[in-house]
């Protein structure tokens, strides 16, 4: 998949399908951006005119209330109107194609796309599908890609850290399954960060996964160690019946964020999660509720991030992007 | 280069003058004050200081509110605003550099009242110039100027200001 599909002729970011071969520019250019949309909760009206008049459609093939809502809050800040379809059970369940819900939804005069899809690749085809003026933007690709996830993390550790370049950081559980996990990988290296690891049981680590420059760790303790980010994963429960794992359990004795193990990470690290959490599973509940975690930052860091997203593809005049496209 | 004609400290002098003035004229007793960047909240620094004001200055970013944004896209350097006190019924005085078309000033009245309705607004500019499009003005001026079509003024700074006069290009964020 060519990354040149996120950028129009011009140049200009058209489409936020994956972090992989963006530069470190843009990336500081949505933090940067994502910043100054923070000021926007503090006002009486949370909403800013950018988008007044444009229609995002949040297409949802696979649920997740948490993502759709904070897409929905970002483009209703924007002043966007907001359409939420619940694809599985709608249209593909009278058998209209994808395709077909497409053209429906371009010939009602939308403009934005924000597309969650089981399949790998679902957002980069819309994308290459929709006409000329419609972005789409990923909110979650199979186990390819989740870009804007991706985004408010490593905004939400600019936030708190500082500067990306000197930390280590660690990924934690299902890396084989993880969009979350690809996603951030590209993003911390794009930003330099000193140290990328993934951690986690062999059965759920891809093979190779070290040529995405990564360390790679089957031991959670010597994962953790002095490190200044843990970045836990969602386990899914299919996996249990999928023979990736023995139970519940043993993972969570082996793989589960407790004080104890936190305790090898630097004294000041901090705990992250893209949720929704599985309690007693991948975190034990006194460090996701615990002084280290800040995981309700990062949901709170989404809207800001997902605005700046949408509010680049939509309508930013990115020459940072032309350049890069050249 | 800058314009020798254009003195930043007269411009000062006058338009404090004109504020003291209309300050006392509507009775402002406790005015918060707001500069829009990044000209106008150079000016709006210096102001504050010298009338005395209670509260921390206020400072906005018009950028999100531009009705030039389908035109010209995302500022790159977006500034966060930053308004340290309830707009609520207080008397707010604005402060930018240069009036022109008049779309800032409502750019930021619009922002303004996103974060509440304030009692009065007072608009104070360092140099009023022609080119307005639209039925606003401000009501305290540095000084007034006349400029031929395709020309354009700029406050440079912070530190040392001056305003230059170009030759407009392109750029359409030009428009103030």
């Amino acid at each position: 998949m060519s990354q040149n599909l996120q950028f129009d002729e011009t140049g200009r970011l058209r489409h936020f399908l994956t972090i992989e071969g963006l530069s470190r520019e843009l990336l500081i250019r949505i933090m940067d951006t994502a910043e100054s949309f923070a000021s926007v909760t503090e006002q009486q009206v949370k909403k800013v005119p950018l988008l007044r008049g444009k229609t995002v459609v949040n297409l949802f093939f696979e649920n997740s209330t948490r993502t759709r809502t904070t897409f929905e809050l970002a483009a209703k800040r924007l002043s966007a109107d907001v359409l939420n379809l619940n694809i599985a059970t709608s249209a593909t369940s009278k058998g209209e194609s994808l395709l077909d819900t497409i053209r429906n939804l371009e010939a009602m005069h939308v403009d934005m796309f924000v597309v969650r899809h089981a399949e790998s690749g679902a957002a980069h085809f819309i994308a290459r599908h929709v006409a000329p003026h419609i972005s789409v933007v990923n909110a979650g690709d199979g186990r390819h890609a989740h870009p804007t996830q991706a985004m408010l993390d490593m905004f939400t550790i600019r936030k708190i850290k500082g500067d990306i370049a000197p930390l280590k950081v660690a990924i934690v559980g299902d890396i084989l399954h993880s969009r979350v996990a690809r996603s951030e990988i590209h993003a911390l290296n794009i930003l330099g960060a000193a140290e990328v690891r993934v951690v986690g049981p062999r059965t759920l680590m891809p093979v190779g996964i070290e040529k995405l420059g990564v360390t790679v760790f089957n031991d959670l303790d010597a994962g953790l160690d002095d490190v200044d980010v843990v970045i836990m994963l969602r386990l899914q429960k299919e996996r249990m019946s999928g023979a990736f794992l023995p139970s519940v359990n043993e993972y969570f004795a082996s793989y589960g964020l407790t004080e104890a193990r936190l305790a090898k990470a630097k004294p000041d690290a901090i705990v992250m999660h893209p949720g929704p959490i599985n309690r007693g599973i991948e975190i034990d509940s006194r460090v996701a509720d615990g002084p280290q975690s800040v995981i309700l930052q990062q949901v709170s860091n989404g809207i800001a991030v997902r605005m700046a997203v949408m509010s680049m593809v939509l309508r930013g005049q990115d020459d940072l992007a032309r350049a890069e496209a050249a | 280069m800058p314009d020798a004609s254009l003195n930043i400290s007269v411009l000062l002098d006058s338009l404090e003058s004109e504020l003291r003035r209309q300050i006392a004229v509507r009775g402002l007793t406790d005015p918060v004050m707001i500069g829009i960047h990044t000209g106008g909240a150079w000016v709006a620094r210096i102001l504050h200081e010298r009338l005395g004001l209670r509260d921390p200055l206020g400072l906005l970013d018009i950028s999100f509110y531009r009705d030039d944004f389908s035109q010209i896209g995302m500022h790159p350097q977006v500034q966060s605003s930053k308004l340290p006190f309830r707009v609520e019924g207080r008397d707010v005085i604005l402060i930018d550099d240069v009036f022109y078309t008049g779309r800032t000033v409502r750019a930021a009245l619009n922002e303004i009242f996103d974060y509440g309705r304030p009692a009065q607004v007072l608009l104070g500019v360092l140099i009023e110039r022609n080119g307005r499009q639209i039925p606003l003005q401000p009501d305290c001026v540095g000084q007034r100027i006349e400029l031929s079509g395709g020309r354009r003024i700029k406050l440079t700074g912070p530190e040392p200001m001056a305003l230059n006069i170009q030759q407009a290009g392109p750029d359409r964020r030009a428009l103030a």
